[in-house]
């Protein structure tokens, strides 16, 4: 069986702050990921971030997982990562089951855990709705930002949230037409910055507009669309016909958290979270002691707050286990600070409510 | 279907390398993965569903979903969107749920 101080499941950008944040402390980190690359779903994110200096802010996505990379090789002594390895059970006596290239099984008995399993991308119910030519969002950007390949020609995008809007934008941007972004609220979810953008290129957003139907044989051939009324109820006769190949489905993200439930963390279902999330303290701690979460597996938000999340949990599980820096609650207040900074507005009001929702003990 | 020019990302492709697709042989690129070279191939359909054979295509691109498994070198339920693709690999459409080798 294999030892660890710490091991932290995920190595997105609550991942990676959470290890580097404890490896700074002195603890001995262990990052598991399954991916071949570090940095989760920042690698497909071209566009610049918000939030202040301390979050990256107006560095691209793409470019973030190497600065925290780098950071996290000033510590390189206190730092094993294992990629291309999914954790596939976690155990009552506190045992972490580790599958390695599909092939390498084995053991892990670490003194503390954060797990940083991220979120996955929610999906939505019409006819035909499993036509290939109808992807996540989030894979769409996989495919044309990780891999430059094109989805198709002509894009109806679901979701005017901020992932629909940034999304449509690099489709844009790798020479694919969009030709609508529909949401079935009565108002843009993104920020409006992103939303003019678009408009300004002269894609329509309908709001209060959602999917009847897709239709094709082998694959997606045309879009049917409809008007919803204040109740989502679809309103007969405002039916039209999108002709496309592509439609991206972007109606929000759900925590990634399975793990959390499976080793017994209490969990509530929190909608401001976006789905089932653990209860915790205010260190990022479960009601499993010793066993902390961070990012949108705690409930989720954005990247910006993923990371000070990780850097916090990171911290936190660090002094659990005998780590206690000297710096300790000026670190942590500076962590508690940014969070609060980056929930001042009014999405992160609704963030805030649902976390008091969480906080136990 | 791949992108030519883009603004900000600069794609640094790996070797050009072959692979067969139902017998068909294809272009890919060392270090992407399966799914991405069927799809710049203009490959949509990658299986069908177990029970009503409906058509199934990528979705997630992050190994979460199941509806892009195929057979790969005689390997069933191999999760094409995150196999890196490899010189000379046989992929094929599944029939059914596979049997372990």
């Amino acid at each position: 069986m294999k030892s660890a101080e710490l091991a932290v499941i995920g190595g997105g950008p609550a991942g990676l702050c959470a290890a580097v944040s404890a490896a700074k402390s002195g603890a001995k980190v262990l990052i598991i990921d399954k991916n071949k690359k570090l940095g989760g779903q920042l690698i497909k994110q071209t566009h610049m971030f918000f939030g202040s200096e301390k979050q990256y802010a107006s560095v691209r996505g793409i470019d973030i997982p190497d600065i925290l990379v780098n950071e996290l090789y000033k510590y390189k002594e206190n730092v094993e990562i294992i990629t291309e390895a999914a954790v596939v059970g976690m155990y009552e006596d506190g045992i972490i089951t580790v599958l390695e290239k599909e092939e390498n099984y084995f053991k892990l008995a670490p003194e503390a855990v954060v797990v940083a399993t991220g979120a996955y991308e929610k999906a939505l119910s019409f006819p035909n709705n499993d036509l290939p030519g109808i992807y996540g969002a989030g894979a769409v950007q996989t495919l044309m930002n990780v891999h430059g390949v094109k989805p198709g020609n002509k894009v109806l995008m679901v979701g005017a949230g901020n992932i629909g809007l940034i999304v449509s934008y690099q489709l844009m941007q790798a020479g694919v037409e969009v030709k609508a972004i529909l949401d079935a609220a009565s108002k843009i979810g993104g920020y409006l910055v992103h939303a003019s953008k678009i408009r300004r290129m002269g894609v329509p957003i309908l709001t209060s507009h959602t999917v009847k139907e897709a239709i094709g044989k082998d694959f997606l051939e045309k879009a049917v669309i409809c008007e919803v009324d204040e109740r989502f109820n679809p309103i007969d006769g405002t039916e039209r016909v999108f002709d496309v190949d592509v439609m991206c489905i972007s109606v929000g993200l759900a925590p990634l958290n399975e793990l959390l439930a499976m080793r017994g963390c209490e969990m509530k279902y929190i909608p401001k979270l976006s789905g089932i999330v653990p209860v915790r303290n205010e260190n990022y701690e479960t009601t499993v002691e010793n066993l902390f979460a961070a990012g949108d597996a705690a409930g989720v938000e954005e990247a910006s707050a993923a990371m000070v999340e990780g850097y916090l949990a990171g911290l936190c599980a660090a002094a659990k286990i005998g780590y206690m820096p000297k710096d300790f609650s000026d670190r942590k207040n500076d962590y508690v600070n940014q969070l609060k900074n980056l929930r001042s507005g009014p999405a992160g009001k609704h963030i805030s409510e649902g976390i008091k929702q969480i906080i136990g003990r | 279907m791949r992108i030519e020019e883009h603004p900000i990302l600069k794609f640094n492709k790996g070797r050009k390398i072959t692979f067969t697709f139902n017998g068909q042989i294809m272009d890919g690129y060392e270090g992407e993965t399966i799914a991405a070279a069927l799809h710049a191939n203009d490959v949509k359909v990658l299986g069908k569903s177990l029970f009503k054979h409906r058509p199934r295509g990528f979705y997630c691109a992050v190994g979460n979903c199941s509806s892009c498994l195929m057979t790969v070198d005689g390997a069933a339920n191999v999760k094409t969107c995150v196999t890196d693709l490899e010189e000379g690999m046989t992929v094929q459409t599944q029939e059914g749920k596979g049997v372990i080798l």
